[in-house]
């Protein structure tokens, strides 16, 4: 089905340059300009130098700004693990429900992600604030049962932040785990229980392990977006929880630092290539060939 | 003797939807992800300044978001971006797909990756990346309007088509290329073929991922906020303004009206391909 | 007699409103190598996992061993399944893949390694310890999913289909290897098939299935020779069916007339027989004999006609022949190569008489079992 260049030229000019003249001239361009401002320097207000100096990564290997990027990481981590622990057994769920439910429940899961990130924000602030409708919800079953209620003070802070980032990234991490059992072989199922494994068992040993992939696709579709995420720490998070776009944001906005801008951008850049580069070389040769991974 | 089996002995195989644990998860997570938004909705009927008690109903907050000269006009902007926006990536789209879905190159799989590059990669680094592009070649900040909506709208058509090239690869996969073929031997023209055969087939991809593509222009904030001006704002940003200036239920109203545009239109899609979707797993 | 291994009494099963299963009453022997045949829809699959705890009956009962197997599940049942499509887990390397029924029951892992090395020398496969599936064969994949089940020992082995994925050559090779491995290890073996020549190969005893019931269940032989109803007869080789109506019964014989001639047919005949009533005269190709149209007198049992059709077979020919008392009856004859009389020309246009023994045809009833 697939056909060799060489007999359809013309078609297949047509149908590669368009995309590839506009990822070169919207992304390839761009990013290697702000790759080459990452070793340059600001001479006056506004002119730029390139003169291949490695300051700005210096720099941006300060205390602070480290700081801020491991937290990042770390942040990001920590809202994998939770989507992951919500998303995996919603997703085994989802796929062992009947035809009728399984649709039904998949556009539930997804339909809120399609609301805009920025209402979705404000509205976990609405909920969640001081004086908002969770802490009012505690307040009256407070005085149900007569204990003492101190407001909690839920947002402003990492928590917020972490809540808001599982918030806007559950479905990336719903999605291909659910495309992943789809795709299942039942019949392995049916094979290891006739062969005596518990449920246990079959979870650990047989649909964990073919899984795998689509676990690893989830973790990448959540943590990469979630370490280069700006309106959620902006709006939800305190002084002491900004991330690491947020600190980009004021080097080119406020400060007008662009060369140390681009050089702390680069640094997101260089680990999202890192992070897929990883994945292509542990899983690319996996023993299901069936699997083939295309776009 | 005919002896009645228990019916409610569980298929042993999957059955985790019918267990009370996947129950408890599904009830705490949609709570979790609708909550918010409705509480958002009902609280822009809300009559209070400040909009943290109940203190009546009233649609007078909508009437002073439709009033709102700044949204107005954020609300043509958008929507001019986002037709736009779905016309450019479903070209480039279209393209991309029958490029990948066809030809046999060098490096494609490294090709495949760049495609996706866009989606991947945190909006950050693609806003500030272009923010400077756009800065160095001097382009120019003050056209006439719409050209002037032109950087966001190449902006959206990057991160857009993409998700197109996908969806529409993913149908195209279906295709049974003997049609082609068939047609081809009856006599059919390449032009033909196209429009009649291939074109039809494709549709229903079509049809959803220039929704997603819509809806994914109407929304983005980070990268529309460094490729916009001060004249070229769209929904996002005048929220975004609005929520830091003043919280009232202007800003809900105003938010419950882009929702339930972006909604209508998700819902459209996702709805009419809710077959296809749920099988998603065995292309 | 001995008690069955497997005793399914009353077994129902209905998908929606389709019954699947109607009232199955079976029973297996130790030590047999028994088939299930039908075509495909007759609920012989259905069967085998309600044998094997996939699916639960609506009612009925099932024993294994005199054990009842209601409420209890597939993983702790004394059998196990080769499955159609395999099954092999293809995240694990062959060896991996055998030991994992015995390595989720508790067994230690030397004795794990010790049984399957043993069992991949039965099934002529050693030295493919740490292949993955997806660098198999077919036949090879067949073996590993075979090993897989029976180093767990199991009282019964449950075949489904297991040779339909191989092309025609290995399938005939596999046959004559499960009929061996079964033989060595004296484990009953289930197999379900389509094919009926797999089951008259391989089994000690076939159930023939159609539309949820079992038609008939016999020997190999028997079944050929002497089938109970029209389905099995058809179903089982081919046959040649003739509306015919009881005249006489003599003892062992009796004697019937057809619409086609004014000859009476003697026909070996079975219980319970009425004098007047329909049936149907069956008669299978390899047992009708063509000669020349002039040697008419010689025989009783004899039908003219017109080769209309040859089907060419290699080691034989299938003959179409029109009968010339009614134009719509075709019989068809098998003829080796081999045995032809040199005496007749046989080709298409050229008169025959047909002819066959008493003996060799059978007395079917004329409606659907």
């Amino acid at each position: 089905m697939m056909k060799q260049v060489g007999s359809h030229r013309l078609i297949f000019w047509l149908t590669f340059i368009p995309p590839t003249l506009w990822l070169l001239i919207f992304l390839l361009i761009p990013l290697s300009i702000i790759g080459s401002f990452s070793f340059s320097e600001k001479r006056g207000l506004i002119d730029i130098e390139l003169s291949w100096i490695l300051n700005n990564y210096i720099r941006a290997a300060d205390l602070i700004y480290l700081s801020t990027l491991i937290k990042s990481i770390g942040v990001a981590g920590i809202t994998t693990v939770i989507c992951f622990l919500f998303g995996f057994p919603l997703a085994l769920g989802i796929a062992s429900a009947p035809p009728r439910w399984k649709s039904i429940l998949l556009i539930a899961v997804i339909l809120p992600f399609c609301v805009n990130l920025l209402i979705r924000t404000y509205a976990l602030i609405a909920v969640f604030r001081t004086r908002g409708f969770f802490n009012f919800g505690l307040e009256w079953f407070a005085d149900l049962i007569n204990v003492p209620f101190e407001p909690l003070s839920l947002l402003y802070n990492d928590t917020a932040v972490i809540l808001g980032l599982v918030y806007v990234h559950l479905p990336f991490m719903v999605l291909p785990l659910y495309a992943g059992f789809e795709g299942f072989n039942k019949t392995l199922l049916e094979a290891a229980l006739d062969l005596g494994a518990s449920k246990l068992e079959l979870l650990t040993s047989i649909i964990i392990p073919i899984i795998t992939p689509s676990i690893i696709s989830g973790c990448i579709l959540v943590f990469i977006p979630a370490l280069g995420s700006y309106l959620t720490p902006e709006l939800l998070g305190g002084p002491n929880s900004q991330m690491i776009a947020n600190v980009i944001e004021r080097q080119f906005m406020n400060a007008n630092d662009w060369p140390f801008g681009s050089a702390l951008s680069m640094v997101l850049v260089y680990l999202t290539f890192g992070i897929l580069a990883l994945r292509y070389l542990c899983f690319n040769n996996l023993y299901l060939d069936k699997n083939k991974r295309r776009l | 003797m005919k002896i009645k089996n228990n019916h409610k002995a569980p298929k042993m195989s999957l059955d985790y939807f019918y267990q009370w644990w996947f129950k408890v998860i599904l009830c705490v997570t949609f709570i979790f992800l609708y909550a918010p938004i409705l509480v958002l909705i009902i609280f822009s009927f809300n009559d209070s300044r400040r909009n943290i008690t109940w203190r009546g109903f009233t649609f007078k907050y909508y009437e002073k978001a439709a009033l709102n000269d700044g949204l107005i006009d954020a609300f043509i902007n958008s929507l001019t971006i986002g037709i736009f926006n779905t016309l450019g990536s479903l070209i480039l789209g279209i393209l991309t797909a029958l490029l990948l879905w066809r030809f046999r190159f060098p490096f494609k799989a490294v090709y495949e990756g760049i495609i996706l590059l866009p989606v991947v990669m945190p909006e950050i680094c693609i806003g500030v990346a272009l923010l400077v592009f756009f800065n160095q070649i001097g382009w120019a900040n003050n056209l006439p309007w719409p050209l002037s909506l032109s950087k966001i709208t190449f902006a959206h058509i990057l991160f857009s088509f993409p998700f197109v090239a996908i969806i529409i690869r993913a149908r195209l996969a279906t295709f049974n290329l003997e049609q082609e073929e068939a047609a081809f031997d009856l006599g059919a023209s390449p032009g033909q073929v196209f429009t009649n055969v291939f074109l039809p087939h494709i549709r229903p991809a079509l049809i959803v991922s220039g929704l997603i593509a819509f809806t994914l222009s109407l929304d983005d904030f980070v990268i529309t906020f460094f490729t916009s001006g001060p004249d070229t704002i769209t929904v996002p940003i005048k929220i975004y303004s609005m929520v830091r200036f003043s919280v009232t239920p202007e800003v809900n109203a105003a938010s419950t009206i882009l929702l339930l545009i972006t909604l209508c239109a998700a819902g459209i899609a996702l709805w009419v391909h809710r077959a296809k979707i749920s099988r998603i797993g065995k292309l | 007699m001995k008690n069955p291994i497997i005793k399914i009494e009353g077994v129902t099963k209905k998908f929606g409103i389709k019954n699947a299963l109607e009232e199955i009453d079976l029973s297996i022997y130790e030590g047999e190598f028994f088939a299930i045949v039908g075509p495909s829809g007759c609920g012989k699959t259905t069967l085998l996992r309600v044998l094997a705890g996939f699916e639960v009956p609506d009612s009925g009962l099932l024993f294994i061993d005199d054990e009842n197997m209601r409420n209890i599940p597939p993983n702790q049942r004394p059998l196990n399944i080769v499955f159609q499509s395999y099954a092999l887990f293809p995240h694990m390397t062959v060896l991996d893949n055998i030991a994992f029924g015995l390595k989720v029951t508790g067994v230690p892992i030397k004795e794990c390694y010790q049984r399957v090395k043993t069992l991949l020398k039965l099934v002529k496969l050693s030295g493919l310890d740490d292949r993955f599936p997806h660098q198999l064969s077919g036949g090879q994949l067949q073996r590993v999913a075979l090993a897989r089940a029976l180093v767990k020992r199991p009282k019964v082995l449950l075949l489904d289909e297991p040779l339909s994925a191989l092309d025609a050559k290995l399938r005939n090779e596999m046959r004559q290897e499960l009929v061996r491995l079964q033989k060595s290890m004296g484990i009953t073996f289930i197999l379900v098939t389509h094919d009926q020549q797999e089951a008259l190969s391989t089994a000690d005893r076939i159930a023939v299935m159609n539309n949820g019931g079992i038609k008939q269940v016999a020997s190999p032989t028997n079944l050929y020779e002497s089938p109970s109803n029209k389905f099995v007869a058809d179903f089982i080789g081919s046959i040649n069916l003739i509306k015919c109506e009881v005249r006489q019964i003599e003892g062992e014989l009796c004697a019937v007339t057809t619409g086609l001639t004014k000859d009476l047919f003697s026909i070996k005949g079975k219980n319970q027989i009425a004098v007047g009533q329909s049936y149907l005269m069956g008669v299978r190709p390899e047992k009708i004999q063509l000669t020349k149209l002039t040697d008419i007198d010689q025989y009783d049992n004899k039908l003219a006609g017109i080769i209309n059709n040859i089907t060419y077979l290699g080691r034989s020919s299938m003959y179409h022949v029109k009968v010339s008392g009614d134009e719509n009856v075709v019989i068809n004859v098998s003829m080796s190569h081999s045995d032809r009389s040199e005496n007749i020309d046989l080709c298409i246009g050229e008169s025959v008489l047909m002819h066959w023994t008493a003996g060799s045809a059978l007395l079917l009833e004329d409606h659907d079992p």
